[in-house]
């Protein structure tokens, strides 16, 4: 099953053209690992996604994209980022309580029940590796936590709307190697009920997750395929010398 | 339901973010409406070249000539005391003040923005004035000169605090680069910050003087209040917001008197007009 | 010691100079309100009427008529500022409109205070027939505080990271969700400061109130928002330059409240912008 199909997509932030020409088939429950240097549009196409560009002063967009087959622009923009869900490059927890943080999307969409809301709170936690180190200080702040816990806890954020697709936007730039292998498990874990699109500067981490991998570079598209075909016999020539670490 | 809220709320947003622009136009609108009826009664070249203001007189004579002047007095009066006292606290605060005392000197000069035209009024009277008589040896201490220095104070505040925002906003590598050439912290100051500040100095000195032009209640109390068009700074003189403050209390509604006094209200609106845009412009130059 | 050396020396101690000119007798001033206006200062001054043509007695009417129309005058100035301000920081992009809109925020700001009381004469007073009264007076210095608030509350909402909208909108929360349970709450502490300084102002002006509302001699209280009441500075300007032979003692002693009242309003909008900073999460 098809989540995201872009055809000939492309944008533009006032006169800078951010993506050019992308066509990009994004599938149901799959890890799609973006890579490409600074300014090759890879976190611009990420935030297509969800429309988060919508925000950005200058942003048209050209062509199409598609989410379960529907023209994005036409599908209401609240509902869509409830089923597209982003996590920052940076940890952003936003300045509430551990517990208020998770519970804010969720309540936001109109859930009010205590009950519903709170065990929706403890499954996310859960599911994001942290609720065996939070519960029993769910109402002291968010910024109490380390880097690596907010970033989980930002996940567990996402999560507890009960999103289709999780957008990871650089996820571990800012963390340590141990608080990065236990977002990478988080991923991988998720994999099997939700679409993963994961945006990297690191190609190992692409390498380790990814189930395909794509490679932006200048806002285009240079090559989509199959972690293993990317890393080990790369099609174009300038996606083998980036993974080698010729440039970027 | 949540989609109805939202539209309510957007628009409810976008009116009220119409509103400054909606009360400029209406306190134009209302004072030109009450002031252009003076117009039937004296032509617009007597109404502000007149030597003569005497509106309750048999016919009612209304030349602002001397209030004008009154005014013109009082602030430049003002302007020389405040512009260099102003200029050169902004640079102190901004650039020499220890770190520790700054936050101090920033507290004492917004305490004085605060204190109340009619606060500062009473103490110039009070004190300022009889000052004023003994210094020069003269029948009466209500003079432009007593009104400049009190107007001075009302001032200083306003050319202060914005004169030390531009000073601040300088690009911290233009201070490095002159201090890496040799140069001492004054040198830097009055070589290379006071001129890449000089916009907002510039701006910062209108809005000083727009605000002492705009000044009612300590200039009514204290500079005499004698509309005639006065030869020193030294006599009582009149100003166009005094007389109107002083005046519009006995004017009969409806009376060439008191469309005339919203005329001076259109000159003073049309004057704080010109200086308010000219002065952001001046400030938006910079960025 | 060199050349340049003096004359930087010379140069800051001209500018010292200059601060202690303004600083000095703002410190004179203050310490004479007080200490002549003091002995003034007790229960009757602060709850009686005023007596003998204004030579004797308190000024209780006039305190009573000042909170009204600071009162008032925050009824109408807060919701309007705040939602322009919201539109400022929150919708409007850099386009010509908004362009304007913050040009006569500018404006509004710089017209004159007498100028004001004219407005709030014609069109309150004469064209509504509001009459002299607390409304007319209350929207006259709404009005004039109305920049002072949408300026102050703007930077509060600016002052909110840009991350946290985007954050709360990437779960999928609409706008007006983001404003009201986001960007609000944390920029409180600045819209607060922003309306404090405001009641100040609008507490010490006597230029619009002159004749919207003030009343020379009135020794009851407003029964109504039609009726006219006296107020503090329009007090001191009266017993001041208008009526003869008032005691030095109770001059002083109404500038030292009025002061009092203006910079009580500003130190608590310092200290809340103070905390505020210290406190910051971000």
């Amino acid at each position: 099953m098809v989540k995201f199909v872009a055809k000939d997509l492309n944008i533009w932030f006032g006169q800078v053209r951010a993506l050019k020409n992308v066509d990009i088939e994004i599938k149901a429950n799959e890890i799609l690992s973006i890579i490409g240097p600074s300014n090759s549009g890879k976190t611009s196409f990420l935030r297509m996604l969800n429309r988060l560009n919508d925000l950005s002063p200058g942003f048209r967009m050209g062509g199409w994209l598609g989410f379960d087959g529907e023209d994005i622009r036409k599908i209401d923009i609240c509902g869509l980022r409830k089923r597209v869900g982003m996590v920052f490059a940076l940890p952003l927890p936003l300045p509430l309580s551990i517990f208020e943080n998770v519970a804010y999307g969720v309540k936001m969409h109109g859930e009010r029940r205590r009950p519903k809301v709170c065990a929706l709170v403890e499954h996310s936690l859960k599911q994001a590796y942290l609720w065996d180190e939070v519960k029993d200080r769910l109402d002291v702040s968010a910024f109490k936590l380390s880097g690596g816990q907010q970033q989980r806890l930002c996940i567990a954020r996402t999560l507890a709307v009960e999103p289709e697709v999780i957008l990871f936007d650089e996820p571990c730039s800012g963390l340590d190697p141990i608080s990065t292998s236990k977002v990478e498990e988080a991923m991988l874990k998720l994999k099997k009920d939700y679409t993963i699109v994961l945006v990297t500067n690191n190609v190992k981490q692409a390498a380790r997750v990814g189930d395909r991998t794509a490679f932006f570079l200048s806002g285009e598209l240079v090559e989509l395929d199959s972690t293993e075909k990317i890393f080990t016999n790369p099609a174009d020539r300038r996606t083998d010398g980036y993974i080698r670490g010729e440039f970027g | 339901m949540r989609k109805l809220k939202e539209f309510i709320i957007d628009k409810l947003i976008f009116i009220c973010g119409l509103a400054s622009i909606f009360f400029v136009i209406l306190i134009f609108l209302f004072l030109s409406k009450e002031a252009l009826a003076v117009f039937k009664y004296v032509s617009p070249v007597d109404f502000l070249a007149g030597k003569r203001w005497y509106p309750i007189s048999e016919p009612a004579q209304l030349g602002i000539l001397p209030l004008i002047f009154g005014s013109l007095m009082v602030t430049l009066g003002a302007a020389i005391i405040s512009i260099p006292i102003g200029i050169a606290c902004a640079v102190y605060i901004s650039e020499v003040a220890p770190s520790g005392i700054k936050e101090f000197l920033k507290a004492g000069i917004e305490l004085l923005a605060a204190i109340p035209s009619v606060v500062l009024g009473f103490i110039g009277m009070v004190t300022l004035v009889p000052w004023v008589k003994r210094i020069f040896g003269l029948p009466t201490g209500l003079t432009a000169l007593s009104g400049s220095i009190i107007l001075a104070f009302m001032a200083m505040p306003t050319i202060v605090s914005i004169a030390e925002d531009a000073l601040y906003s300088v690009p911290k590598n233009y201070k490095e680069g002159a201090f890496a050439l040799g140069a001492t912290h004054w040198q830097t100051i009055y070589r290379v910050l006071l001129p890449a500040a000089s916009s907002g100095i510039v701006a910062a000195v209108m809005l000083g003087i727009g605000r002492v032009i705009g000044e009612t209640m300590a200039v009514m109390m204290i500079t005499g209040n004698a509309a005639v068009i006065p030869h020193s700074i030294l006599v009582p003189v009149r100003t166009l917001t005094a007389t109107i403050a002083a005046e519009m209390g006995e004017a009969v509604v409806g009376s060439e008197h008191y469309f005339a006094l919203f005329a001076i209200g259109i000159v003073l609106f049309i004057i704080s007009f010109i200086i308010n845009v000219s002065a952001d412009l001046f400030l938006h130059k910079r960025s | 010691m060199s050349n340049t050396q003096r004359s930087q020396k010379i140069a800051f101690f001209f500018l010292f100079l200059a601060t202690l000119l303004i600083l000095v007798p703002v410190g004179l001033i203050v310490v004479v309100i007080v200490q002549k206006g003091l002995p003034a200062i007790n229960w009757q001054f602060l709850s009686d009427i005023p007596r003998q043509g204004m030579r004797a007695g308190g000024i209780f009417p006039a305190i009573i008529g000042t909170f009204y129309l600071v009162f008032g005058a925050i009824l109408f100035a807060l919701p309007i500022g705040l939602l322009a301000a919201i539109y400022l920081s929150e919708y409007a992009g850099n386009n010509p409109l908004n362009r304007i809109i913050k040009l006569a925020i500018v404006n509004l700001a710089g017209v004159p205070s007498v100028v004001y009381g004219l407005f709030g004469l014609a069109l309150f007073v004469v064209f509504l027939r509001f009459g002299a009264s607390i409304l007319s007076g209350s929207l006259t210095l709404g009005i004039m505080i109305l920049p002072i608030i949408i300026t102050t509350a703007r930077e509060a909402l600016e002052s909110v990271p840009q991350s946290f909208r985007e954050v709360s909108l990437s779960l999928g929360a609409s706008k007006w969700q983001t404003i009201r349970h986001i960007v609000l709450p944390n920029a409180i502490p600045g819209i607060l400061t922003g309306t404090i300084l405001g009641l100040g102002r609008a507490a010490g002006e006597t230029a619009p109130i002159l004749f919207t509302v003030a009343a020379f001699y009135l020794p009851r209280l407003p029964k109504s928002i039609f009726d006219q009441v006296m107020a503090l500075p329009y007090h001191l300007y009266v017993i001041s330059t208008q009526v003869p032979n008032v005691e030095e003692k109770i001059r002083y002693g109404t500038a030292l409240v009025l002061l009092s009242l203006v910079l009580f309003m500003n130190l608590v909008a310092i200290i809340i912008r103070y905390n505020f900073r210290k406190r910051k999460k971000w």
